[in-house]
């Protein structure tokens, strides 16, 4: 009886996750800080798996930032996502893929209100038409990215070069994921697994050969915060979120991170340049750092995609000691070279956390 | 009749946020426990969800003049595990809306970093049509990006084409330049919703307070996005 109910409130939090034709939208942050990992996403959709991902030069910021900095009324933030329906809808899409989690909460809590009040959206209608000329039909289907690499898992594992395994030990490397907030904190029934239980990114490690760590701030924010990073006054929120994750995590020595938010990479990766910076301290072996990646990043490391391609080389905790685990081969030298090899010189090094 | 006391719980009403996260708090405590603000700041979000259901006007605009309603981090962390369905970081949005259009937010510390705020998103969001943009994220505002991002920053027309982003360049991609007139369709949507009414509000209110405080706009906006008194925190 209680396993039948166990089976049922699982069933609620599984999604049935359209194979093809997504209209994707791209992340602000992720651009600017992991431009390669939405490049990956689409090869790896694309051209590895053959799906068609329409990619398109019109759509701009949903305003999710500005939105959640309270810079923004909500009507504005709405207007700019009705925008983005449109531009789906006179592309002929009906799914829509959202690089970004802010992105994909703001959608999502979109949809949810004008679901219940929909003179609301009756309105955004209104102003749309206004401002740009533009009607929407809503997306028949929303996922985040992470979603899709979710279902693709298996595909990518057939594929693999390398596997998240010790190359040494023939053991399964010890993977930490992290979720972002507004994945299905706010909407449960629309993350896979729901805020509890999501399996999105331990789907993908398992199938990769990895095993997953479970520590007691596993759900815990990264810090992010909005406006309690964006402002420099109050930063001391963001590392010390960060830092309590870190803390919890250290006893069980993970090999790496794996996230599917966009700020979370880049703060679990800084804060930890910050925090061996102020206080000496290390999270890795040997001085080093604990690796922090995107899911497109493992992805493309499983595929035998060259890890300077993947970009790897913009994150300030090294990347290798993971890298060397996996067994990846790759050019130490080629790291910090530009495009046609040319010479960017390097960047300095931290005084505490080791680096190459 | 409506009691005059309760005009700024209507005026939370009307907001969809406050209706979807405020329900019938019982006062558990247990979106404080979850809270990551909770643990950092001088915040508890029970008290501040019991506050605004006893409907008390001298009481909501405290809030709203307050430090706290600002300590949030929007995470949402107290959204699932609310054992009767409230959202207290909701509520926090709607209380940050009202205070913002009731001009409350220059009572505060944490509420004048609306204007940092406000420059930096809706400037890079009108300009570029991103929340975050290179040409605007300097090392000095962000030196815990650490020496990889400086590096990146100097070299960023090349690396971001190394990592095949064609960075302020036409067609598909990251960190593209997005054309004009897709620009222009997200001006007359701020125009047309009340952002860019919203940003030159916050604009109008922030430079007075800052010329009250012997401040130039410069000035009052290097403080106000680097200045931390003490007493925001647990520990202080």
């Amino acid at each position: 009886m209680i396993y039948k109910g166990k089976q049922k409130i699982w069933s609620d939090y599984q999604k049935e996750i359209p194979d093809d034709h997504w209209f994707y939208a791209r992340s602000c942050i992720r651009q600017n800080f992991f431009p390669a990992s939405e490049k990956y996403f689409l090869e790896i959709g694309r051209n590895v798996l053959g799906r068609d991902i329409c990619d398109t030069e019109h759509h701009t910021t949903c305003g999710g930032i500005a939105y959640h900095s309270d810079v923004i009324p909500q009507e504005t933030a709405m207007t700019i996502v009705a925008r983005q329906f449109a531009l789906m809808t006179e592309m002929g899409y009906r799914n829509l893929v959202a690089s970004c989690i802010t992105s994909f909460g703001n959608y999502t809590e979109i949809l949810e209100t004008w679901r219940e009040f929909p003179e609301l959206e009756a309105r955004i209608r209104e102003h749309l038409w206004k401002s740009c000329r533009r009607e929407f039909e809503k997306p028949e289907y929303l996922a985040h990215a992470s979603d899709l690499m979710y279902k693709w898992r298996n595909d990518i594992a057939e594929r693999a070069q390398y596997r998240l395994v010790n190359k040494d030990t023939g053991e399964p490397l010890d993977i930490v994921e992290h979720i972002g907030c507004h994945y299905s904190k706010m909407f449960p029934h629309k993350g896979v697994g729901g805020a509890e239980y999501p399996c999105v990114l331990s789907g993908m490690v398992e199938s990769w050969g990895g095993r997953i760590v479970d520590y007691p701030e596993r759900r815990h924010c990264c810090g992010f915060g909005f406006r309690q990073y964006l402002v420099k006054a109050n930063r001391g929120y963001s590392v010390s979120n960060t830092y309590k994750k870190f803390e919890s995590m250290e006893p069980f020595h993970p090999d790496g991170i794996i996230t599917n938010c966009p700020g979370c990479p880049y703060f679990l990766d800084r804060w930890q340049y910050v925090i061996a910076e102020q206080t000496g301290k290390t999270y890795g072996r040997d001085g080093f750092g604990i690796p922090v990646f995107t899911y497109e990043e493992l992805a493309g490391l499983v595929l035998g995609i060259n890890p300077w391609d993947l970009g790897l080389q913009l994150h300030q905790t090294a990347v290798e000691p993971l890298l060397d685990k996996m067994g990846v081969a790759y050019v130490p030298a080629d790291k910090y070279l530009g495009l046609n090899r040319e010479d960017l010189l390097r960047p300095e090094l931290p005084s505490v956390l080791k680096c190459f | 009749m409506k009691r005059t006391m309760e005009r700024l719980y209507d005026e939370l009403m009307k907001d969809y946020r406050f209706r979807e996260g405020m329900k019938t708090c019982i006062n558990c405590g247990t979106c404080t426990a979850i809270c990551p603000a909770a643990e950092f700041y001088r915040y508890d979000p029970r008290k501040i969800v019991d506050t605004v259901q006893r409907k008390d006007d001298a009481e909501i605009v405290a809030l709203l003049k307050s430090e706290t309603i600002w300590y949030c981090g929007e995470c949402m962390s107290c959204m699932p595990r609310c054992p009767r369905g409230n959202a207290a970081g909701l509520i926090v949005m709607a209380l940050r809306e009202l205070s913002t259009r009731l001009g409350c937010f220059v009572e505060s510390e944490r509420g004048r970093q609306l204007y940092p705020l406000s420059k930096a998103l809706n400037g890079n969001v009108l300009q570029y049509g991103y929340c975050v943009h290179p040409e605007t994220f300097t090392i000095e505002a962000h030196p815990e990006a650490g020496p990889v991002f400086a590096w990146h920053l100097a070299h960023r027309h090349q690396t971001f084409a190394r990592l095949g982003a064609p960075y302020l360049q036409p067609g598909p991609g990251a960190l593209r330049k997005i054309p004009q007139e897709d620009l222009d369709e997200l001006q007359a949507i701020y125009d047309e919703t009340g952002g860019t009414e919203r940003m030159r509000h916050i604009e109008r209110l922030s430079e007075q307070k800052a010329q009250e405080m012997g401040m130039t706009p410069e000035e009052y906006m290097q403080y106000t996005f680097e200045h931390c008194s003490p007493g925001h925190f647990n520990t202080d």
